[in-house]
């Protein structure tokens, strides 16, 4: 089965979104600015928000005659409200994090190791 | 006012203040003035506003019941003055009677003077006016009623009039004689283990404290309402000698002679409680008196009416309770005959008609004669009698005004009280043991007072004897002159003991024959102290007038020459109350002149000595004014004691069960001049033949008493080491005891203590090895598991590592391995 002749449909979307994941992925594994580790994470939750967009879409579903089509997207809204959230309490630990250390590398972030 | 109402309230009053006294003392002691020299005037306040109470309690007393003049044996009869005031149908029974007069008018009224087995009908007699209650009620359980109760009459009014002027005398010079005590006292006779003689902080407040508790004490025996109140105080007055004569308790004979008091007097005690189980058991009252209600009714017989009931004029009766108690087999085999439901009511009015018959076989006889001998064997102890004599002089140990109150006024008079106050429940038989008891008594301690040499143990010893001499008129039948002499000697006896306490004060010796010549150093000591002899020996012109002792002791001698009259298989009785008075001069003034005249025996305490402070001579001034006037006819002290004369004892008694032949002579025939005259004689020549052998060994020392002491060496080695009483009661009672004792203790070392210490072998051995397991096993567990976690904590610790790329790469890892793991072990069949 060759993706690229098929119409699309939400496999193709998967893909993109397995994409975007492994790209946060890597990125939040490799960063070590605490910024970089962030955008790696809205990376991640931006590819489980395609997939999410996808199975709620009226024109990828089998069942469309059943549906209004808004259940994927009002997750995907909730992950955003929360990915902003969290982008703000991330933003001010790192803050004090740069205040109290001079840097935002987020190896140095090791004191309660065990 | 009313003297049914005031009487109680007075005299309970009186009784309480000396307790009020203590409890201050005992709370604030310290703080009272300097050195807690308050305490001294807290107490003699107290007990001087007692016998402010008593007083007056006395004056309402014979200004309701008038004392009317007793007509003293020896002169003529005064038949004419007395008819004055007599109701005429008395006054011509009186007449025919052609005897002695009575004091009450009641008592008047029924008054037979008649001589036993006279063929005319028995007149009645009544009981003594009393007034009678309670003041508090402890339990009350069907007919069984413990009450705090009165019983006044003219007995108890005399006796708190009496006990509460000589405390006070006493406590006034207590203040003198106990100044010692308000500093630091150096006791030269307590020697410490370093040489040194015990220093020790001054005990003036604690002496008043007990004084005035002891006080309270023999107020409450003399009031109390009944027996069980009476027990009571009785062992408070104990407990009060047991911390007297203990006083200076760092003295070894101090504390041995508290103890022995205490010890000795358990045994009489002990005797005591079997008399009052044995008439409580029986009669199921404790009350002397009858409990009448508002209207006059008798509601509850107390003892004296059971056992002498009106209905009986007042003869000794045996009550229905103890006749039933004692034929107790006829009682069950009369139940058992009617066993069937309906015969109850049969059975009780079978037993109820058989109780006269039972009575007349002698059924329950006995056990009024054990409740009599018991109750007499608590007077024994307490009053000093052969053979509990032997704690009385040891209590000399005690500061001396605890001996003057001890002897004269409290707890040795108080043996005497209670067998005067329990007379009507005496049989013949017991009274016939008291007699000879007495007697005993008063010829063993007379024979040791002329021999020893301690001035208070004289003293000490002469009580033993007057005592006995108490005892024996009462044994005789002999009602008022033994309490009569009660109360004499109560004087004299203090007056004595309190001057012998003067000259320990000047002389700091007990011992007479380091004295002598002393009577210009300290006249007043010499001279109240020469009244109280003469009083105690009972000096008198015959028939004329004399000091107080020679008419109480010339009423007993004059009913021993009565009794014995009667009686005269027991000559012994009058022999000895008759030499025992010779013996009494003879010791009385060996004292004295040894004491007083002569040349000083030692000059070092010869030139010590010196008057005593005049807060303790007063006391003995005024002592020896009452010891002097106290028994004159004119006080009318026994026509006092006259309204109190138990009912059923004027007439002559006889009909003993044991003894049938005892007759108790009525006391009003020893008035008689056939009798008092030869008694009066009798006595005096005594006395005077006592006084003169004193007088010629000691005063004019014709005959030197060492001689003589050398001619009689055995007797008075005998007499010399007191009859050898505490060697025979350490050879019969205290080695056995000991004996015994001793095996006890090995028993108890070698059996008994054997077996706990292999118990408690076994027990600690297998507590070892208890241990052992609960260390090794279950502490083992415990802590292997607590080390494996140790390390597994150790072990994982290092996963945290704090780096947050490591974490995500350990998500992402978990993530897919999770995925390759469902992917290939999943199943759909899970789903289901």
């Amino acid at each position: 089965m060759n993706l690229l002749a098929q119409p699309v449909g939400v496999a193709h979307y998967m893909v993109v979104g397995a994409v975007l994941f492994v790209c946060g992925a890597i990125c939040m594994a490799t960063k070590r600015n605490a910024l970089g580790v962030l955008m790696g994470i809205e990376l991640v939750l931006n590819g489980a928000n395609i997939n999410f967009i996808a199975f709620g879409s009226q024109f990828l579903r089998k069942d469309s005659q059943w549906s209004i089509g808004l259940d994927g997207q009002l997750i995907a809204l909730f992950v955003i409200v929360l990915a902003a959230a969290e982008a703000a309490v991330t933003l001010a630990i790192t803050l004090n994090f740069y205040n109290n250390h001079g840097t935002v590398d987020v190896d140095r972030a090791d004191e309660l190791k065990g | 006012m009313n003297l049914p109402t005031a009487l109680p309230t007075l005299l309970g009053t009186a009784c309480l203040l000396p307790l009020l006294s203590f409890v201050v003392i005992l709370f604030f002691g310290k703080y009272l003035g300097k050195h807690g020299k308050g305490a001294s005037y807290v107490a003699a306040g107290a007990i001087i506003g007692a016998f402010a109470l008593s007083a007056i309690s006395l004056c309402g007393w014979v200004g309701q019941h008038p004392l009317v003049a007793v007509h003293h044996g020896g002169g003529a009869h005064h038949a004419d003055a007395e008819q004055a005031w007599l109701p005429a149908v008395v006054a011509t029974k009186l007449a025919d009677a052609n005897a002695c007069s009575t004091s009450s008018p009641i008592r008047l009224a029924n008054l037979s003077s008649e001589p036993a087995g006279s063929e005319h009908a028995a007149p009645q007699e009544a009981a003594p006016v009393n007034y009678n209650g309670d003041w508090y009620t402890l339990f009350e359980v069907g007919s069984l009623k413990l009450t705090i109760g009165y019983y006044i009459d003219a007995l108890t009014v005399a006796m708190f009039a009496m006990v509460t002027l000589i405390a006070s005398c006493i406590h006034i010079y207590a203040i003198g004689y106990m100044h010692d005590e308000l500093h630091d006292v150096t006791d030269h006779e307590v020697a410490l283990a370093d040489g040194h003689h015990l220093h020790r902080p001054g005990r003036f407040p604690r002496f008043f404290q007990y004084l005035s508790l002891f006080c309270f004490s023999m107020l409450g025996l003399v009031i109390s309402g009944n027996l069980l109140m009476t027990f009571v105080f009785w062992e408070l007055v104990g407990i009060c000698s047991y911390f007297l004569i203990g006083f200076y308790f760092e003295r070894k004979s101090a504390s041995n002679a508290a103890n022995k008091a205490f010890i000795v007097n358990r045994v009489g005690d002990f005797g005591f409680i079997i008399g009052l189980m044995a008439l409580f058991g029986a009669i199921g009252t404790f009350q002397f008196g009858d409990t009448v209600d508002d209207g006059g009714n008798t509601i509850a017989r107390g003892i004296f009416s059971q056992l002498r009931p009106p209905e009986n004029d007042y003869k000794l009766t045996l009550p229905d309770g103890m006749v039933l108690s004692s034929a107790g087999e006829q009682v069950a085999g009369i139940v058992n005959d009617h066993a069937d439901m309906g015969g109850l009511t049969a059975a009780k009015s079978q037993i109820e008609s058989q109780i006269p018959d039972w009575r007349k076989n002698g059924f329950g006889y006995g056990l009024l004669i054990v409740a009599g001998l018991g109750i007499f064997c608590g007077c024994v102890g307490k009053s000093a009698q052969f053979p509990l004599h032997v704690w009385l002089p040891d209590a000399m140990e005690g500061p001396t005004p605890v001996s003057a109150l001890v002897h004269s006024a409290t707890m040795v008079a108080a043996g005497v009280f209670f067998v005067g106050r329990c007379f009507p429940i005496f049989t013949q038989e017991v009274l016939l043991v008291i007699a000879y008891i007495g007697c005993i008594t008063l010829f063993i301690a007379a024979t040791i007072a002329m021999v020893a040499v301690d001035i208070k143990r004289v003293l000490a010893y002469s009580t033993v004897s007057q005592l006995g001499y108490m005892m024996l008129a009462l044994g005789i039948g002999g009602w008022v002159a033994g309490l009569f002499h009660l109360f004499t000697h109560a004087f004299f006896k203090s007056l004595l003991f309190m001057c012998s306490g003067s000259v320990i004060h000047a002389c700091h010796t007990n011992d007479m024959r380091k004295m002598g010549g002393l009577l210009k150093k300290m006249p007043y000591t010499g001279y109240t102290m020469l009244v109280g002899c003469l009083a105690i020996i009972g000096t008198g012109i015959p028939f004329v007038a004399g000091f107080s002792g020679y008419y109480s002791k010339d009423s007993i001698i004059a009913q021993a020459l009565s009794f014995t009259n009667q009686n005269p298989v027991h000559r012994i009785l009058f022999l000895a109350a008759a030499g025992g008075a010779s013996m009494t001069a003879f010791y009385m003034f060996r004292l004295w002149f040894l004491t007083f005249i002569g040349k000083p025996r030692d000059h070092h305490v010869y030139d010590h000595a010196h008057e005593s402070p005049p807060v303790m001579w007063a006391p003995l001034v005024l002592l020896a004014a009452f010891a002097f006037g106290i028994g004159w006819p004119l006080w009318g002290l026994t026509n006092m004691l006259e309204q109190a004369r138990p009912a059923g004892t004027i007439e002559t008694v006889t009909g003993a069960v044991v003894w049938p032949n005892v007759v108790h002579p009525s006391e009003y025939l020893s008035h008689e001049e056939a009798i008092h005259v030869p008694a009066s004689l009798i006595a005096f020549g005594t006395a005077l033949s006592g006084f003169l052998l004193a007088a010629v060994f000691y005063a004019w020392q014709w005959l030197n008493p060492a001689e003589v002491q050398q001619q009689f060496g055995k007797l008075h080695t005998f007499l010399w080491n007191k009859w050898y009483f505490d060697e025979l009661y350490n050879a019969i009672i205290v080695q056995p005891v000991h004996f015994v004792a001793r095996r006890v203790a090995d028993f108890d070392k070698h059996v008994i203590d054997r077996f706990i210490d292999g118990c408690a072998t076994a027990v600690r051995g297998l507590s070892t090895i208890d241990d052992a397991i609960d260390r090794l096993i279950v502490d083992g567990a415990v802590n292997l598991f607590a080390r494996w976690m140790h390390s597994a904590g150790i072990a994982f610790r290092s996963l945290q590592t704090g780096s947050l790329r490591q974490y995500v790469m350990f998500i992402v890892v978990g993530m897919v391995a999770i995925f390759v793991l469902v992917s290939f072990f999943w199943n759909y069949a899970w789903a289901m």
